[in-house]
């Protein structure tokens, strides 16, 4: 099957962008250089066109009841114009997903991983209650994430709204540069910054409306390249990599959005056993002591032996050193332990280390 | 694509330009581009001997690494100390300032072996 594009995919090729093919559409790798777009948002602001995610929205009178059958989170807690990060499990405690759960006038969106989405409609589909409707609108909504310190002033340059009143995780409905968007608090950077979603026939129109409203402070367009070390440095996780259907969210360090006092969901049952019996490994954050490159599946070393494998790994554009997170078996997953990254044959001692990086 | 018609090059796209008997090696515009993002680069001690087709160091770019292997046989007489701690020069001036090693050369006809730039623009096309 062909990749499919975004309705940005013209606006990418003309300024340069290079593209690649990621989770079914291709996407823009990087533009400049991923380094310049990663510091580009660091330090002031940044446009990712991130349309491929995935967008299923539940609604009808079981709605919340389904929510929570399905995501590890309270979504009881969430009030219209909340959203929440929250993960789907299997029965075994296995990750099927993380996603960002938002509680709209009547409904639920959820907010999953674009390589995930056909699995995820599935599961959901195969648990769905009867007195829900499930909807997939991946294909009709278009989403731009502008982030960085400068983000809220570019914005508010487009819109009426008073992006001030909106807390961190949480979304208002409105137009900006005269398209209806809902923007949202939130982002996958560790910055300041809004997400937007919005019919795909207005891509264009706001993109390049937020570009040239974001001119006085050197706004650039920025890459999945880019978006991945931003996230890294931050210690936000990636599908496939840090988490997937073989770790469960407590080794992955995500106890916080593990609600196993809320009513029963999928994956309770197995993740209370796994608290009781103790954690065996732990996904840990670490440093590299010398200049170095730690790629996903090298291995851990202490002492010689085998401890663990690393999940994520990039040169900090900020730090300027290897980072990288690994599981590693829990009697060495201690802050400030020293440990041996296995760089194509060779130990290159790290530290584990506090997250975030920066 | 900048293919600079004095060089020679291999087919791992590195290139070399000789000067009596030592040469500058590096890699080609063709390899930065296609690596992006250089982070980071191994080389070896100035010294140290290498031979033909050898991996001497390595690039490591944020989505992949590659080998760099020596075009020809020979002593490194000097190391690129400047890409160390600015490794972006490699993709800012592949054949200038993001030179990596100088070679002395051992067996000088292996450079016969090597491509020409018209030779090496076919190699990539």
């Amino acid at each position: 099957m062909a990749s499919k594009q975004t309705a940005l995919y013209d606006e990418h090729v003309k300024l340069g962008a290079r593209m690649v093919e990621f989770a079914g559409y291709e996407m823009p790798i990087k533009y400049h250089g991923i380094r310049d777009e990663h510091k580009r948002v660091r330090e002031t602001v940044g446009i990712f066109d991130v349309s491929h995610m995935g967008e299923i929205e539940i609604s009808g009178p079981g709605a919340l009841d389904m929510v929570q059958k399905i995501t590890i989170n309270d979504a009881a807690r969430l009030v219209e114009g909340q959203a929440q990060y929250s993960a789907m499990c299997y029965p075994d405690g296995g990750i099927v997903d993380d996603l960002l759960v938002y509680h709209m006038q009547d409904k639920y969106m959820l907010v999953v991983n674009a390589s995930n989405k056909e699995k995820d409609l599935a599961w959901i589909l195969e648990n769905k209650l009867e007195n829900c409707e499930v909807t997939d609108v991946s294909d009709q909504v278009s989403q731009l994430a502008v982030q960085g310190k400068k983000a809220e002033v570019t914005l508010q340059k487009l819109t009426e709204l008073n992006l001030n009143m909106i807390p961190n995780f949480s979304f208002t409905q409105g137009s900006i540069a005269n398209v209806p968007v809902l923007i949202s608090r939130t982002g996958y950077t560790g910055e300041p910054g809004f997400e937007l979603y919005f019919e795909n026939q207005y891509a264009v129109q706001l993109w390049n409306a937020i570009l040239a409203a974001g001119k006085d402070f050197d706004i650039e367009p920025v890459g999945l390249g880019a978006r991945d070390s931003l996230r890294l440095e931050k210690k936000m996780y990636l599908y496939g990599n840090d988490i997937d259907q073989t770790t469960n969210p407590l080794e992955a360090g995500l106890g916080w959005i593990t609600q196993l006092q809320k009513n029963d969901f999928i994956g309770r049952e197995a993740i209370l056993k796994i608290k009781e019996a103790g954690l065996k490994r732990k996904l840990i954050a670490f440093i590299l002591d010398n200049p170095g490159f730690p790629r996903k599946g090298y291995n851990v070393f202490k002492n010689g032996i085998e401890i663990g494998y690393v999940t994520s790994g990039t040169v900090s554009p900020m730090l300027e050193k290897g980072i990288g997170l690994a599981y590693v078996a829990i009697d060495f997953a201690k802050v400030g332990a020293q440990i041996d990254i296995d760089i194509r044959g060779k130990k290159n001692s790290a530290q584990i280390i506090k997250p975030p990086f920066v | 694509m900048n293919i600079p018609s004095d060089l020679k090059y291999t087919k791992d796209h590195e290139w070399i330009k000789v000067d009596g008997d030592t040469a500058t090696v590096g890699i080609t515009d063709y390899a930065q581009g296609e690596l992006g993002d250089v982070v980071y680069v191994e080389l070896p001690e100035e010294g140290a001997e290498v031979s033909m087709n050898e991996a001497f160091g390595s690039i490591e770019a944020v989505k992949a690494v590659a080998d760099i292997f020596s075009p020809v046989s020979g002593e490194v007489i000097e190391i690129n100390e400047a890409i160390q701690d600015e490794p972006e020069k490699v993709n800012q001036d592949a054949y200038g300032a993001g030179w990596m090693v100088k070679i002395r050369l051992s067996n000088p006809d292996e450079l016969s072996q090597l491509m020409d730039a018209a030779a090496y623009k076919e190699h990539i096309s």
